[in-house]
């Protein structure tokens, strides 16, 4: 294959997967939606309210970047999971795997598909939280990198999940068990500075911890952590996550017989 | 100088033309496929499989069959030997080799919520096609197996016959020199089989190879020339359709009777079986004459109104060929 062919075949995977998710919008972009506009109501509005301020801040300007990082974050994942485990389910994988397609193609095709879908949840959280909360960006760069490298880690993450999983259980496990988690004690609600020593120090492993604070950085100026550990963070667990799915992709494992 | 430079190119040209007019379409060498859980598919195959050949590769269930097909098109991974599809080699250079290859197989492996002609144009993006001209390809093929006027449905909504045909399009969408079908006539009905041999016969014709697997041994002899067949991971038999049934020496005969037998009529060196009351079956060798059986019969009262062969000719030889295999390796369990 050419490099143009090699174009082709990305463009082709990247259009199917906007595709596939446009098509099922009341399952992909209707519900995350509805998810933070309540999470807007009510812990920003209702209980926000009587919080007062978090780190010098409104509550509710507190918890918009890590609601919108949140959103960008679950929906990255899901779409990759749920679309490459659903190809793996009906065999339709196997058109990819009988063509040219490199795998490093394939990778980028599906990751480049969940990235559109996380960012463009990300970007309707935007919108919509204007309505709830004033805030300018403190950084645009800083916010837009973050961002990006935050899709594509979870996208990513996604596949690797998708390549293990035999059952539909196998995808729900670790969105539920680990991603959830993760992300509600990754400093989306509360600033780690109101956590005692112990919790502090266990909340700095979490990698959602470093990508909130370095977008609520990029929005609103402010930030637990040093936003060069955040990107260190990222880029690294990006760069694992990127090789282990490529390597499992050349492989073929639960792929191929 | 200059000419002498520009000769060159041309005359290698030509002689790689000539090359690879001469290399097989296929050709697979000591072949083993073990799988995890220890079950060797494929003990050491060896296979060839000329260009613009139709070939048959018959075989019982879990013979091996759908692993060589896996193997070809890259599905499962080989354990040991070589697989060069038109002489390039499926592991040094799979971009090439897979390129060459289009693959029908035996189960529906498409997104059922997808239609037909986004089906074939996403493929054809795979191998590298754009858009307009997939899309041209797409409306041709689709136009040839009947399903142009369904290109915009659902795909879960086609009917078992129209999703076979529409993994043949998909097949065939880069335009393959190899075409693979993993029993593609699989529960489809008469009519539509065999206007779907017509389709593969006018293919075949065009150029493009074509291996076949199929449960339906009627159908491998009346399209394939050559014929292997696969047993417990070995080829047992590799030769052409003529001279595989050359081998059959006796056939079997019904003979339909207009009087109603009330037992068995006996024809001396021809072993015949009563049926039913009206029709008796009869074993005739090649050495042996069928006007032989006539003339018994004339001479018994019995006249015979119409005669058909049993079974399908190469239906016998399949089952005793792989029946003696079976045979051999029982002796051979039995020795250690």
């Amino acid at each position: 294959m050419n490099n143009y062919q090699k174009w082709v075949a990305f463009d082709t995977i990247l259009r199917r997967e906007l595709r596939r998710f446009m098509r099922i919008w009341p399952q992909t972009l209707l519900p995350p939606v509805i998810t933070i506009i309540l999470y807007f109501v009510i812990f920003g509005q209702l209980i926000g309210a009587r919080i007062g301020t978090m780190s010098g801040l409104p509550y509710i300007q507190f918890v918009a970047p890590g609601l919108i990082m949140m959103s960008v974050i679950t929906n990255s994942y899901s779409n990759v999971v749920s679309s490459f485990f659903g190809s793996k389910f009906q065999r339709n994988i196997e058109e990819l795997l009988v063509s040219p397609t490199p795998n490093w193609i394939i990778l980028l095709g599906y990751v480049a598909g969940g990235m559109c879908r996380g960012l463009g949840v990300g970007a309707i959280v935007t919108v919509l939280s204007l309505y709830f909360a004033d805030f300018s960006i403190h950084s645009l760069p800083i916010t837009i990198a973050i961002v990006l490298m935050t899709s594509l880690m979870f996208s990513l993450a996604g596949l690797i999940n998708a390549i293990f999983a035999a059952s539909f259980d196998d995808i729900s496990i670790i969105p539920t068990f680990v991603l959830t988690p993760l992300t509600y004690l990754g400093g989306v609600f509360y600033s780690i500075d109101l956590l005692s020593d112990f919790w502090r120090n266990l909340s700095m492993i979490n990698p959602v911890l470093y990508m909130v604070n370095a977008f609520r950085y990029g929005i609103a100026g402010i930030t637990d952590i040093n936003i060069f550990w955040s990107f260190g963070m990222v880029g690294l667990f990006s760069m694992v996550l990127f090789f282990s799915a490529l390597r499992l992709l050349e492989n073929g494992s639960r792929l191929r017989s | 100088m200059v000419t002498l430079t520009k000769r060159l190119p041309h005359h290698q040209i030509w002689m790689k033309h000539l090359n690879s007019k001469k290399q097989p379409a296929l050709s697979i060498k000591n072949l083993t496929k073990v799988y995890d859980d220890s079950f060797q598919a494929l003990k050491g195959i060896d296979l060839d499989v000329a260009q613009g050949d139709f070939f048959a590769l018959l075989g019982p269930n879990g013979a091996g069959k759908s692993t060589t097909i896996g193997i070809i098109c890259s599905l499962v991974r080989k354990t040991s030997g070589s697989v060069t599809i038109f002489g390039h080699d499926i592991d040094e250079d799979f971009s090439t080799a897979k390129q060459y290859v289009g693959v029908v197989p035996q189960e529906f492996n498409f997104n059922q919520f997808e239609k037909p002609i986004d089906i074939l144009v996403a493929q054809a993006g795979y191998f590298g096609i754009v858009a307009k001209v997939a899309l041209e390809r797409a409306e041709k093929y689709l136009k040839q197996l009947g399903l142009w006027e369904r290109r915009n449905d659902l795909s879960r909504n086609l009917s078992g016959g129209m999703k076979r045909r529409l993994m043949i399009a998909r097949a065939l969408i880069h335009e393959p020199r190899l075409l693979v079908l993993d029993e593609p006539t699989a529960g489809v009905d008469i009519e539509l089989r065999r206007s779907m041999w017509e389709f593969l016969k006018e293919i075949n014709q065009q150029g493009t190879t074509i291996i076949l697997t199929t449960h339906y041994l009627e159908e491998a002899e009346s399209l394939c020339r050559n014929i292997a067949i696969i047993d417990h991971g070995t080829i047992v038999k590799n030769t052409s359709i003529k001279a595989l049934l050359k081998q059959l020496n006796r056939e079997t005969f019904i003979f339909d009777t207009r009087q109603e037998l009330s037992s068995c009529p006996v024809i001396t060196d021809y072993p015949v079986t009563l049926v039913d009351n009206h029709s008796i079956e009869i074993e005739v060798l090649k050495t042996q004459s069928i006007n032989e059986v006539f003339v018994a019969l004339s001479d018994q009262n019995i006249d015979v109104i119409s005669m058909r062969n049993k079974s399908n000719r190469l239906e016998e030889l399949f089952f005793d060929m792989v029946e003696k295999n079976l045979s051999a390796k029982t002796v051979g369990q039995n020795d250690e």
